[in-house]
């Protein structure tokens, strides 16, 4: 490895030593690609031309006027994960790869993996728990619309997880011919990085955004964190900046039982999934079931770089049960006339606790999905009538 | 000496390949498993190897998979797989017996390492510490008395090979091809694997993964292997009928292949396949 990977104490390379040269492979073609022009242009009109960026910064009109919201529930895909999606694709395509091959909970990174298959012509195969298969099953069925194939994973608790694992030992058999493009920043180095630097977009069109229509900067950037990677990639421009970042986690039916998924309140420092992070665990290590109204967040581990920010105060993690986050999924929508992710509503519900304590703050909220794939779920939560 | 040298230094001059033979501690449930660790030295197995049930097995294939999820769902914890190694090791007082567990569970558990030598554990292999991250991990099983183990593949490069060479002291676990256990039964060993492990100086190398009959025993003692380990073959003989007794047949002829390389002419006409 020509980087360390780490982040602090965070981070490192825990896979299996027939995955260190796939690995290796991946950060080369990285590292070159970021230094190589032609890569940047094709991906730069990728993201504009097909994916639909810049997506808009919208300033509230009705919920509080300090609020903006950073759009990629508008993106292509109907999330932020398109960003980094089309970026690892090309970097198969660099390292003469012919499969791809990712996990997925709710199905968004599922989905987006199945357009870049599509579009830049490789064969793909989507891990996803068999629970989460059925319970989405509109998402299957848009990716095997688009030629993905994908796998029910029946091992473990049948979420996202256990589609990570057999990913993982997907690769570890197929590493020659396959990439495995991992959805989020989390994972053995380099992804953990490789994602932040595809999904750094986000923040970077915020922050010219905010200082074009407003003439400063925000006091504070908010974001719904799983494993991380659309909060890193709105985080990562404003870490030089005298600005607040807060991480929301899910805190599903509260923090003080299991049924959540706050990594980085309750959780410890572990090995998980290729990197040393905060992880959900018992006394002995064994690994935590979670629990979130949002698939998406609903993960027992957590990007590396974000236990580095924790441990450094460098950024704040707070959690947001299911029951306020589905109170801001509505309010969002009756106010303002958007339907976002469930996992976005986290990140909106604290801004607006926020709102209403200091109503003067500038608050970004990452907007990180739309909310289509919640729809039903939220039919049967709220009522027909809502 | 160690254990694990001491009986690859008496099956050389048998003239032998060392047979290691895997089974998941607490699989299907405590006394069972006891009982099966006994098997295996019934049956004729040099070394043990053992599992430490993880919730998250990436190296895994179905059946060690299966093979944990039943442990953990028989309550089975990581100090009750130390109190099997401690039964184990007060029985059979020259066995090498090994640990091949998850980083997470050496990690969350303060003083695993201590706790699995004071039960009479000879090595530790964490099967998602590849050498890069090995070091302090090695160095902390060497304070304890515990052999590092480390893995080498056929795809390992050659700076990691030294390091694998350097760190690895009971054996080193080479995997010939790409997956998981259990998953790819070819007999296909890599003979440069071997020879480029012996070039730098490596401890004894043993084949495992995909290890299920006598001709992949032989061919990997063929490529030059001091021995083999079969994992998921075994745990399979342990799902039938009157599982000890097959356990000890199948760890049997295994044994038995491993005592024919270098004379082809012993060869039982029984055991060729």
């Amino acid at each position: 490895m020509r980087l360390d990977g780490r982040f602090g104490r965070f981070g490192g390379t825990y896979v299996p030593e027939i995955l260190v040269p796939a690995l290796e492979q991946l950060e080369a073609a990285f590292l070159e690609a970021q230094e190589d022009s032609a890569f940047q242009a094709e991906l730069s009109d990728l993201l504009a031309n097909y994916a639909g960026r810049p997506t808009p910064l919208t300033r509230c009109r009705n919920l509080s006027s300090n609020i903006y919201l950073k759009r990629e529930d508008l993106l292509h895909g109907g999330a932020h994960k398109t960003n980094q999606v089309l970026a690892q694709g090309l970097l198969a395509k660099r390292m003469g790869k012919r499969r791809l091959i990712a996990e997925t909970g709710a199905g968004q990174h599922g989905v987006a993996t199945a357009i870049v298959g599509a579009l830049l012509g490789f064969e793909t195969v989507i891990y996803m728990g068999a629970e989460d298969v059925e319970r989405q099953a509109l998402n299957v069925f848009r990716m095997r619309l688009m030629g993905a194939e994908v796998m029910p994973v029946e091992s473990g608790g049948s979420t996202l997880k256990d589609a990570i694992n057999e990913a993982l030992r997907d690769w570890s058999a197929s590493f020659e011919h396959t990439h495995y493009l991992l959805g989020t920043a989390a994972g053995p180095h380099p992804f953990p990085t490789v994602v932040r630097e595809f999904q750094r977009v986000i923040g970077r069109e915020a922050r010219a955004q905010i200082v074009q229509q407003l003439g400063r900067l925000p006091d504070a950037v908010i974001a719904c964190v799983g494993g991380g990677s659309n909060a890193i990639g709105l985080f990562a421009d404003f870490i030089p900046d005298d600005v607040r970042l807060i991480g929301v986690e899910a805190a599903g039916r509260g923090v003080a039982g299991t049924e959540h998924g706050a990594t980085l309140l309750r959780g410890r420092p572990g090995i998980l999934h290729g990197a040393e992070t905060y992880v959900l665990q018992d006394d002995d290590g064994q690994i935590a079931d979670t629990w979130s109204v949002s698939a998406g967040l609903d993960y027992p581990a957590v990007g590396p770089e974000h236990a580095y920010l924790m441990e450094t105060g460098r950024a704040h993690y707070v959690g947001v049960t299911d029951h306020e986050a589905l109170a801001a999924f509505r309010a969002l929508a009756v106010s303002e006339g958007i339907l976002c992710a469930f996992e976005s509503a986290h990140a909106l519900a604290h801004a607006l606790k926020l709102a209403d304590e200091q109503p003067e703050t500038i608050l970004i909220v990452g907007l990180s999905g739309r909310g289509d794939k919640d729809v039903a779920q939220a039919q049967q939560l709220l009522g027909p009538s809502a | 000496m160690s254990r694990y040298a001491h009986m690859f230094e008496r099956l050389k001059l048998r003239g032998e390949g060392a047979f290691g033979a895997f089974v998941m501690l607490g699989d299907p449930d405590l006394p069972r498993s006891a009982s099966l660790l006994d098997a295996l030295v019934e049956g004729g197995a040099d070394m043990i190897e053992v599992g430490i049930p993880f919730s998250d097995p990436i190296a895994d294939g179905p059946v060690i998979q299966a093979a944990s999820r039943r442990a953990l769902e028989a309550g089975v914890r990581v100090s009750d797989c130390f109190d099997l190694i401690a039964g184990f090791r007060e029985r059979y007082p020259d066995v090498p017996i090994g640990i091949l567990t998850y980083a997470n569970l050496v990690v969350a558990r303060a003083g695993f390492m201590r706790d699995a030598a004071q039960a009479g554990a000879d090595s530790l292999l964490i099967a998602d510490i590849p050498a890069l991250e090995a070091e302090p991990f090695a160095r902390e099983m060497l304070q304890v008395g515990i052999e590092p183990v480390l893995i080498a593949a056929a795809n390992t490069p050659p700076d990691a090979l030294r390091n694998i060479a350097r760190l690895s002291q009971a054996y080193t676990y080479c995997v010939s091809r790409a997956g998981i256990t259990g998953t790819h039964a070819s007999g296909d060993f890599e003979h440069s694997l071997v020879t480029r492990l012996v070039e730098v100086g490596a401890s004894p190398p043993v084949f495992g993964f995909g290890i299920s009959e006598p001709a992949h025993v032989r061919a990997a003692l063929d490529a030059s292997a001091a021995g083999v380990i079969s994992g998921s073959a075994i745990v399979r003989q342990m799902r039938l009928e009157q599982p000890r007794q097959r356990v000890v047949d199948f760890v049997s002829t295994m044994k038995d292949a491993t005592k024919t390389v270098y004379d082809p002419s012993r060869r039982s006409p029984a055991s060729v396949t």
